[in-house]
């Protein structure tokens, strides 16, 4: 085949892989031209545009970045104050139950002291009033005792004032006596 | 050619010569110089419309646009250079790939349906241009003994065989190489286009005969063939801004 094309081109007196000349500068004028455009002006175009574009993608980027580094920070903020109110709060609750505590402490001894003061005067009432009966006791039972003893003896007893040491004497025995069985 | 007597006009290297369109001084202006100019008055337009005013929120054309230039830029510049190095090759693999496929697309083009790439001269100038970019980096990268031992693969741990090796690697790099570098993109083309106009005029030849069936066949192959030409021009551009990305990264390479 390639020997026929070869015949062939010699028959027609043009070799195909021979270059004419008018045609290698019609080719190079016309590459020429798409080179001169591409280079100078539309490919610094539309590098120009893409790197714009790529900016302005990376830009967003950015921004979003920043957007979600400050909700961070606030979120942050937010969750610190928020730590912060609980911790108060249970502080508070605590003061309270503390103060509380200590109020009802101070009222129970206040009425422990009280009622030990109602009691210490009852006491005192009932030692006086224990007192008083005694002495009225005594003198009434003295009294009492001479009256009998009078009318069984017959006569008088009553002038006879030295009499009444017996009935003293008899008495303070009965006292003795009293302690000694309490 | 086709003396054969059944009158088959079959196609040949006469498919891919054109009488001059008009003749200025002695300079022949023909269709393909034509579609070559309409090539790069399409890639500028179209690019002009998409970057020209290029805004942050695209439009469709810049959209468009973009992708192109994205796929050019990030699949092939820094997926074999790397953004460091490669970022200043951008401008050139963009044009040649937008530039390329264009030409290759025309052979599907009504009324153009050439490729303009199936002239060796138009993938001869490309891969030249490619060639004086990649030779003269090599040497400045490098320096003089540098930049030929990155050529030739020199190394002396290769021990006797090294200069075989530099032979073989200066031969097929410095000399080879922009040859086959246009060839792949010329041959790839100039096929493709004889296997469409080969079908169409057969379609055409075989209506008129006695082997109707025949024509259908054909005619169904022409229309896969528009399809596979479709995918084939897509790939040659790309491989040749690929290839020209290897090149120069080879060039700016450490030796290998």
């Amino acid at each position: 085949m390639i020997a026929n094309l070869v015949q062939l081109a010699a028959e027609e007196e043009q070799n195909p892989l021979i270059p004419p000349g008018p045609e290698l500068l019609v080719g190079t004028i016309a590459f020429a031209i798409v080179f001169f455009f591409f280079w100078k002006k539309l490919i610094p175009n539309i590098n120009k545009v893409l790197e714009e574009r790529r900016e302005a993608i990376e830009g967003g980027i950015e921004k979003a970045e920043a957007a979600q580094t400050e909700a961070q920070s606030v979120l942050e903020q937010y969750k610190a104050q928020l730590a912060e109110a609980r911790h108060e709060a249970a502080r508070l609750r605590q003061e309270a139950q503390e103060q509380g505590a200590q109020l009802i402490a101070e009222m129970r001894a206040e009425g422990q002291r009280q009622r030990e003061e109602i009691v210490a005067a009852g006491h005192a009432q009932i030692e006086a009033d224990r007192k008083a009966a005694a002495q009225a006791l005594r003198q009434d039972v003295g009294q009492l005792a001479t009256e009998l003893a009078g009318k069984l003896v017959g006569e008088s007893l009553e002038e006879h004032a030295r009499q009444s040491r017996t009935i003293d004497r008899f008495l303070d025995e009965l006292d003795a006596k009293a302690e000694a069985t309490r | 050619m086709s003396d054969n007597g059944c009158g088959f006009p079959a196609p040949g290297l006469h498919s891919f010569l054109f009488k001059p369109i008009f003749e200025v001084g002695g300079f022949e202006f023909n269709k393909v110089m034509l579609l070559a100019l309409i090539a790069t008055a399409v890639v500028v337009t179209f690019f002009y419309a998409a970057f020209g005013k290029a805004k942050m929120v695209p439009g469709k054309v810049q959209m468009i646009g973009e992708a192109g230039y994205d796929f050019v830029r990030r699949g092939i510049v820094y997926e074999t250079m790397g953004k460091k190095e490669g970022e200043k090759y951008v401008p050139l693999m963009v044009s040649l790939f937008f530039f390329i496929w264009i030409m290759n697309i025309w052979s599907v083009i009504p009324l153009a349906q050439f490729p303009v790439s199936s002239v060796i001269a138009y993938p001869f100038v490309l891969a030249g241009i490619v060639y004086f970019v990649w030779v003269p980096l090599t040497f400045k990268r490098h320096g003089f003994v540098g930049g030929w031992k990155n050529i030739t693969g020199y190394d002396n741990s290769l021990g006797p065989i090294k200069w075989l090796v530099a032979f073989i690697e200066f031969f097929s790099n410095l000399l080879v190489r922009p040859f086959t570098h246009a060839v792949r993109l010329f041959a790839n083309m100039f096929a493709g286009h004889l296997m469409l106009v080969m079908f169409t005029v057969a379609s055409w030849y075989l209506l008129n005969s006695w082997l109707i069936p025949a024509a259908g066949v054909s005619f169904v192959m022409t229309i896969a063939m528009i399809g596979f030409e479709l995918f084939v021009q897509a790939v040659q551009a790309y491989v040749f801004v690929l290839l020209a990305c290897s090149y120069i990264q080879g060039a700016l390479a450490e030796h290998h």
